[in-house]
């Protein structure tokens, strides 16, 4: 019997089943926070009021946040390729590098909503800070979890272990990118 | 290990910057004071932008085809949740209801924001 674990040898969907599982969490994830944007949407257009509210956000945060998460973005992408090359040390330097983008993102928010808070918007403020803070919180705590399995994984591929984590990883912490590229329009553009 | 799929890997700092100038672009739509062009600019790119993320960053295209099928089919989905929910939603009355409570938010936030978001 092969000691290879079954996540990186059975193929029965084409594809190994790591892979599969990410891209099945993906699926569940476009649910969550399409849900969430769809009804973000809907009330944002029944709610013209709304503008004035979203006129308070701060638009070069949110870009700077966008630019930080497309470069993490580009690291990620660059760990797989090394990992695909079988260059385990240089993937989890890029894993880190990527987790050092997830982590400024995170501070960055945290400097963004306690100028909010302090400024009296908080989640009870109105429908709009409602979903502002529900949704770029959730999206903050994927962001939270993807730096943290991240760092995992940047120490078994410093290893040159389970490199094929890397991938998976990798195509969560997009996931995570394209969920912000959506966000920063409707929570920061649209005024 | 990746797969044989993913041998081939595009100018990934290339598509990051061409993905940084589109963020730039629409960071600086609201600049010209044209209130669609300044929707179309950023929710156009955002689509551009996801579309280049998933298609080179995630390798979309070099998985099967199914995966790509399970995510349109995800979105459909959402597409149908906005259709069913959002008339009820963005609608205020209707032939026999009303949802003053929302009439009135509509109304106390328009006269808070003053003449310009009546």
């Amino acid at each position: 019997m092969s000691s290879r674990p079954i996540a990186t040898s059975r193929t029965a969907a084409g594809l190994p089943t790591a892979r599969l599982v990410t891209w099945w969490v993906i699926a569940s994830e476009i649910f969550i926070f399409g849900g969430l944007l769809a009804s973000y949407v809907m009330h944002r257009l029944g709610h013209p009021e709304w503008a004035a509210q979203a006129a308070h956000t701060h638009t070069w945060a949110g870009a700077l946040n966008t630019f930080v998460l497309l470069t993490s973005s580009l690291f990620a992408v660059l760990a797989h390729k090394a990992a695909g090359s079988g260059d385990g040390a240089r993937a989890a330097r890029l894993l880190r590098l990527t987790a050092l983008g997830g982590t400024t993102f995170l501070c960055v928010k945290a400097f963004e909503w306690t100028h909010e808070i302090k400024a009296g918007f908080v989640l009870s403020s109105g429908g709009f800070w409602s979903f502002y803070y529900t949704v770029a919180g959730l999206h903050g705590l994927h962001v939270l979890a993807g730096v943290i399995i991240m760092l995992f994984i940047a120490a078994d591929a410093a290893r040159n272990e389970e490199l094929q984590r890397v991938e998976c990883i990798g195509i969560y912490w997009h996931f995570v990118d394209i969920i912000w590229i959506f966000l920063f329009p409707l929570l920061y553009i649209a005024r | 290990m990746s797969s044989p799929s993913h041998a081939h890997h595009p100018a990934y700092v290339k598509i990051w910057a061409v993905l940084v100038v589109l963020l730039i672009v629409s960071v600086l739509g609201p600049l010209t004071g044209i209130r669609w062009l300044m929707l179309l600019l950023a929710f156009g790119i955002a689509v551009v932008k996801a579309y280049l993320v998933a298609k080179n960053f995630m390798h979309v295209n070099s998985e099967p085809r199914w995966v790509a099928y399970l995510l349109i089919i995800c979105l459909a989905l959402v597409i149908v949740l906005f259709a069913g929910v959002a008339p009820d939603v963005m609608k205020h009355r209707g032939l026999s209801w009303e949802n003053r409570a929302a009439q009135q938010a509509v109304e106390a936030g328009s006269h808070a924001a003053g003449p310009a978001h009546e």
